[in-house]
């Protein structure tokens, strides 16, 4: 297995005045080019502390990411967020949140008129060229997050990091979302790494779950493949065995042997 | 309805057969007379309460007023006395003879001069204070004392220095207005959400764009509240400043009819402040919307 991104030996330790807690221990993974990697896990689980460090938001205590074998420790556009509650720029328009990173990104290497047609590509990639013109406010949730997946996109990010992408939004969108990044998992062939606390998401979208204990000291319990070939239907898939059983596998080591605790 | 429960192995009938009919409507449009009729009555509710309430408060003091020896003039002598001031605001017979609207003027430009300056130093000091946590620590214990010390104490200490009335008195409404908006400018920066800063560092943005695409519009609404409490505090200022540095300018104005026993006179000039700086106060609330919007929408 070729690393594209591997995460080395993290450890994430909180200290506030006196008190240390240690969030995360010893967490290795290594992610082929291409691969579509999920991160499931109770609330609090310390998972959006584990991408904000691949992120560079966060620094990890000890241990490190490595982009193809390059340390990476400050955040940057290979490495592009799609954040849960989309923040998008409300006093831009959607057009203009898109070009911002572009602007930055494609600086030297694009003329003004191509880095416009790369904005308008992505739009187009999540189908919201027809909202170019409109601010956040005025689109609905869904449409908020596809323009935050273009954003991400229009960096184009060595590997896409997506925060619980779906979980502001009601469920028939999210599934009409979910679709929509599988096609585009399938066109571009992104290596994606993906947050999430919905076992069905997970299986469907996913090569490989990453499944962690709780808190705190969380690590990674187990790392389960999902054999299923793409492009995947969703509807074939509600009766496919290999689907049942990952779903099945997945859900025991949420609910049976890492049952959530409120926190004591 | 008695509709029976589909079994969840039947096969799903076909849409087509349960597809009615639609029917197209096309929604009538409302006449126009109506829609003008509508705009008239909108305005009209919004008009008349106030014109009714100004009416009723001018016919009580010219009933309380009128009476012989009463010490201040009723409207209908303010307005005899005022006459030639109202009608000709732009006569100028030289000194500090002029019309009303020199006298506003200079205090206008007085106060642009100077609330601008403070508007600049304001959002530049609020910045440094809402971004640093150690400007913020020195500065802020600072700033809180400053800010209470009233407008005029100022103006023998900035006489003393600027030894002129003219700058003096700009500095007076500079050091009156910029608290506000240091403090809600500082405000709005230490408020800017946290998801935003995340953006500008995935996408990697310098400083100076930091500045420029995040913050200043993420702090907008903060910072014209600050800008508007700010422009009526130095219209506040300037009045009383001017009072005591003379010259041209619609404080003096009101001193000097005072020393002349022309009470109608400052009852004139008190309603055109009164004007002005509600003018003022709109100008920026209106300045802020156009700036803000979007922003204050999320």
């Amino acid at each position: 297995m070729t690393a594209y991104l591997k995460l080395d030996h993290i450890d994430k330790v909180f200290t506030r005045g006196a008190a240390t807690t240690e969030v995360l221990k010893e967490i290795n993974l290594t992610i082929e080019k291409g691969e579509y990697v999920s991160i499931i896990g109770h609330s609090g689980c310390g998972k959006s502390t584990l991408l904000n460090i691949i992120a560079g938001l966060t620094n990890a205590t000890t241990g490190g990411v490595l982009l193809e074998n390059r340390e990476v420790n400050s955040p940057g556009p290979d490495r592009a967020v799609v954040f849960q509650n989309h923040s998008l720029l409300p006093w831009l328009t959607v057009y203009e949140n898109v070009r911002l990173g572009v602007d930055k990104v494609f600086a030297r290497t694009k003329s003004r008129a191509e880095r416009d047609a790369w904005v308008m590509h992505n739009l187009n990639l999540v189908q919201m060229a027809h909202a170019k013109d409109k601010r956040p406010s005025e689109i609905s949730g869904g449409m908020k997050q596809r323009v935050g997946i273009a954003r991400a996109l229009a960096m184009e990010p060595k590997v896409l990091l997506l925060d619980e992408p779906f979980g502001a939004l009601d469920a028939l969108t999210r599934a009409h979302l979910q679709d929509s990044v599988m096609a585009l998992h399938q066109k571009l062939g992104n290596t994606i790494l993906m947050i999430t606390h919905d076992v069905d998401e997970a299986v469907l979208l996913s090569d490989r779950i990453v499944m962690m204990t709780n808190g705190p000291s969380a690590r990674i319990g187990e790392v389960l493949e999902v054999p299923l070939v793409r492009p995947r239907k969703r509807l074939e898939l509600a009766t496919n065995t290999t689907y049942l059983k990952c779903r099945q596998r997945v859900l025991e080591f949420l609910y049976e042997r890492h049952r959530f605790v409120e926190a004591a | 309805m008695n509709m029976p429960a589909t079994k969840i192995e039947l096969e799903i009938a076909s849409p087509a057969a349960v597809a009615a009919p639609v029917v197209a409507l096309t929604p009538k449009r409302p006449p126009r007379r109506e829609a003008y009729a509508r705009m008239v009555r909108e305005t009209a509710v919004r008009v008349i309460p106030p014109l009714v309430v100004i009416a009723l408060l001018t016919l009580v003091w010219e009933l309380v007023c009128r009476r012989a020896g009463s010490a201040l003039p009723p409207p209908s002598k303010v307005f005899k006395d005022t006459k030639e001031l109202i009608l000709d605001p732009f006569f100028d017979h030289g000194g500090i003879d002029k019309g009303l609207f020199w006298h506003l003027s200079a205090s206008l430009q007085r106060v642009a001069l100077g609330y601008s300056l403070s508007a600049i130093a304001g959002i530049a000091l609020g910045v440094l204070v809402g971004q640093s946590v150690w400007a913020m620590r020195g500065l802020d214990p600072l700033f809180q004392v400053l800010r209470t010390i009233p407008p005029l104490a100022w103006l023998p200490l900035s006489l003393a220095a600027f030894r002129d009335g003219q700058p003096s008195a700009i500095f007076v409404i500079f050091i009156t207005s910029i608290w506000p908006i240091i403090i809600n400018t500082a405000v709005g920066i230490r408020n800017i959400p946290q998801d935003y800063r995340n953006v500008a560092a995935v996408v990697q943005l310098n400083p100076l764009e930091f500045f420029a695409k995040i913050m200043i519009p993420a702090a907008a609404p903060y910072i014209f509240t600050g800008l508007r409490i700010g422009i009526g505090l130095s219209w506040l200022a300037i009045v009383a400043a001017e009072m005591l540095i003379g010259g041209v300018g619609i404080g003096f104005f009101i001193w000097d009819a005072w020393n002349s026993s022309h009470i109608s006179e400052i009852i004139l000039a008190l309603f055109y402040v009164g004007i002005v700086g509600f003018v003022l106060d709109r100008v920026i609330a209106g300045l802020g919307k156009v700036v803000t919007r979007g922003t204050a929408l999320n």
